[in-house]
């Protein structure tokens, strides 16, 4: 869905992280990108060259915020602190929609600094669905849960991670951050389908999606994104372009960060299948319709 | 699974064998965590507990590049290693994560013995570039604050980013040096001619022992140390205790003339250290 109400009515294209290593080549060069997502928590802070780059981004771009310390499956309660700072960012970046992971990650004040994968239980679900409705609310802006790459499935799990997924935006009301890198490694983990999850949850809920590069080992595949994205990848990113229609999309890349433009590149690969896409859709309506 | 993944590694870096309590970890991560046809629960639980021990021990690394040239790799590491475990992180970023450090290092002294102080100085050293990198800067007190309030009862208050340390090494100096030997020795690996290696790998010489006083701030966004006189350092350290600015100049001690303290003041006012107290 280009605009909906998950990514405040929105119609972002093509974006990247906005990371350590390109900022000299951003404030000096302002390359044309259409929006820089950041990550929340690195501007939370109370002052210095964070908050002054950020501002200089400010000016010149559209920044959307994504956070990685939320843990909206985590039993603890939101910390007040911790929202009101947020909040703060919010009002600083005035980012149309915000995204966090659906995972956990922290007990009883002890941080992992991990996007741990969740029991996929209802009443998991129940909880979850709360957290995120009170986050929303006191932060005043729209959410997307993004789902996490995994390695690992509990016994308690009563769903596929799809209907959890599903069961949790269902019942928050809120919209969903599809991470089809994501699905890709756990699918290949777990031994699923990926083209079943993306069928599997409520399209018109997907508010962005995120692609990025991984690792594959012998036994397991690893989230890494330290590469360019993989054709598997990007043949379900097609898929899913098509079934939710042409949403914004980021490209992540975390870690052996190459220069500014070799990330803009792999990003914008993506409007290709944004292309087909939109070929694609008026069909799509009609089908929709009956 | 938290207890599972706070728990140290082996030397392998692998998931211990056993859990805090003395089950077997294969049972603890079976009784949760189901296996497929490639991986045993335990080595799901693993991959888990390694990207916890890698991503917080890579933090550290990066937060402590002159502890680390101090100790060298092996102890180093076995120091990081002992303080996570001691000190899983409290804080949502992990920007904080060094913050106990200095404390761990005194309370432990056989993981860095027989440099514990300078351990001690170092670590002291590189948690205040993290609060001089990022730390509140409150409204700069200007000629008008002080205005209309008598010395006697005028107190000043210091940047919540300015760190103030008396030290008993020049580990501002010692820093530097092994940044710029890391910096040299990081282009170097990067070249595809390894030539210049022999001349990056010597080791940065340990500091002589010297007492200094160093204030670790920031000025238009970017990092600096000062070196202070002690004079200068025991008046600012009276500040930020909530002295008047009367009481202040005392502590600066008797040799200290008053164009002494208005050279001092202007320039601290200059570096924007001076604010109101809150
Ligand atoms: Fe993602």
């Amino acid at each position: 869905m280009p605009a909906n109400s998950f990514n405040g009515q929105t119609d972002y294209g093509i974006g990247i992280g906005l990371r350590v290593p390109h900022y000299q080549h951003i404030l000096a060069k302002k390359p044309v990108v259409d929006w820089f997502e950041i990550i929340s928590e690195n501007f939370m802070v109370d002052g210095g060259r964070p908050l002054e780059v950020l501002d200089q981004i400010l000016e010149q771009y559209r920044v959307v915020q994504h956070g990685v310390s939320m843990y909206f499956g985590s039993a603890d309660r939101p910390d007040r602190a911790h929202l009101q700072k947020l909040k703060r960012l919010v009002r600083r970046t005035k980012t149309p929609w915000l995204s966090d992971h659906l995972c956990w990650g922290s007990v009883d004040g002890t941080f992992t600094h991990d996007l741990l994968p969740m029991p996929y239980t209802l009443a998991a679900a129940k909880r979850t669905a709360e957290k995120i409705r009170y986050v929303r609310d006191f932060l005043e802006v729209p959410i997307c849960v993004e789902n996490v790459s995994s390695y690992a499935e509990f016994h308690v799990s009563e769903m596929t991670e799809w209907e959890f997924l599903s069961e949790v935006v269902e019942r928050a009301d809120c919209g969903v951050l599809l991470d089809v890198n994501n699905i890709y490694v756990s699918a290949q983990n777990h031994g699923f389908d990926p083209y079943a999850y993306v069928n599997g949850i409520p399209s018109h809920r997907v508010g962005q999606m995120h692609v990025a590069g991984h690792t594959k080992f012998e036994k397991y595949i690893l989230d890494t994104h330290d590469h360019p994205v993989l054709d598997p990848v990007w043949k379900l990113y097609a898929h899913a372009t098509q079934r939710c229609g042409v949403t914004a999309t980021l490209l992540e890349w975390d870690d052996k960060i190459p220069s500014f433009d070799e990330v803009h590149d792999e990003a914008l690969k993506a409007n290709q299948f944004i292309g087909d896409a939109r070929a694609a859709q008026p069909a799509k309506k009609s089908v929709s319709r009956k | 699974m938290t207890h599972a993944l706070v728990q140290p590694l082996t030397a392998a870096n692998g998931l211990a064998a056993h859990s805090a309590d003395g089950r077997p970890m294969a049972d603890v991560a079976a009784s949760f965590i189901k296996a497929n046809d490639r991986l045993t629960a335990f080595e799901r639980l693993e991959i888990y507990a390694r990207s916890y021990w890698f991503r917080l021990i890579d933090c550290v690394y990066d937060d402590c590049p002159g502890l680390r040239g101090l100790l060298g790799e092996r102890r180093f590491d076995a120091l990081v290693r002992a303080y996570l475990a001691r000190h899983p992180s409290r804080s949502f970023t992990l920007r904080n994560l060094c913050d106990r450090l200095p404390e761990f290092i005194r309370a432990t002294p056989r993981l860095t013995a027989p440099r514990t102080a300078l351990a001690h100085a170092v670590a002291r050293f590189e948690w205040a570039q993290t609060v001089a990198f990022d730390g509140e800067a409150r409204p700069v007190l200007t000629p008008g604050d002080l205005a209309g309030t008598p010395p006697t009862r005028l107190r000043v208050g210091l940047q919540p980013y300015l760190s103030l340390l008396e030290l008993n090494w020049p580990v501002d100096d010692y820093v530097i040096a092994v940044k710029q030997r890391d910096a040299l020795r990081s282009a170097a690996s990067n070249a595809v001619d390894h030539g210049p290696r022999a001349v990056v790998r010597k080791r940065v010489a340990v500091p002589r022992r010297r007492r200094v006083q160093v204030a670790v701030h920031r000025l238009n966004n970017r990092l600096y140390y000062k070196r202070l006189d002690r004079p200068a350092f025991l008046m600012l350290a009276a500040l930020r205790s909530g002295r008047t600015l009367v009481q202040a100049v005392a502590a600066a001690g008797p040799r200290v003339r008053p164009e002494d303290v208005r050279t001092w003041c202007a320039t601290w006012m200059e570096l924007g250290w001076l604010c109101r107290r809150e």
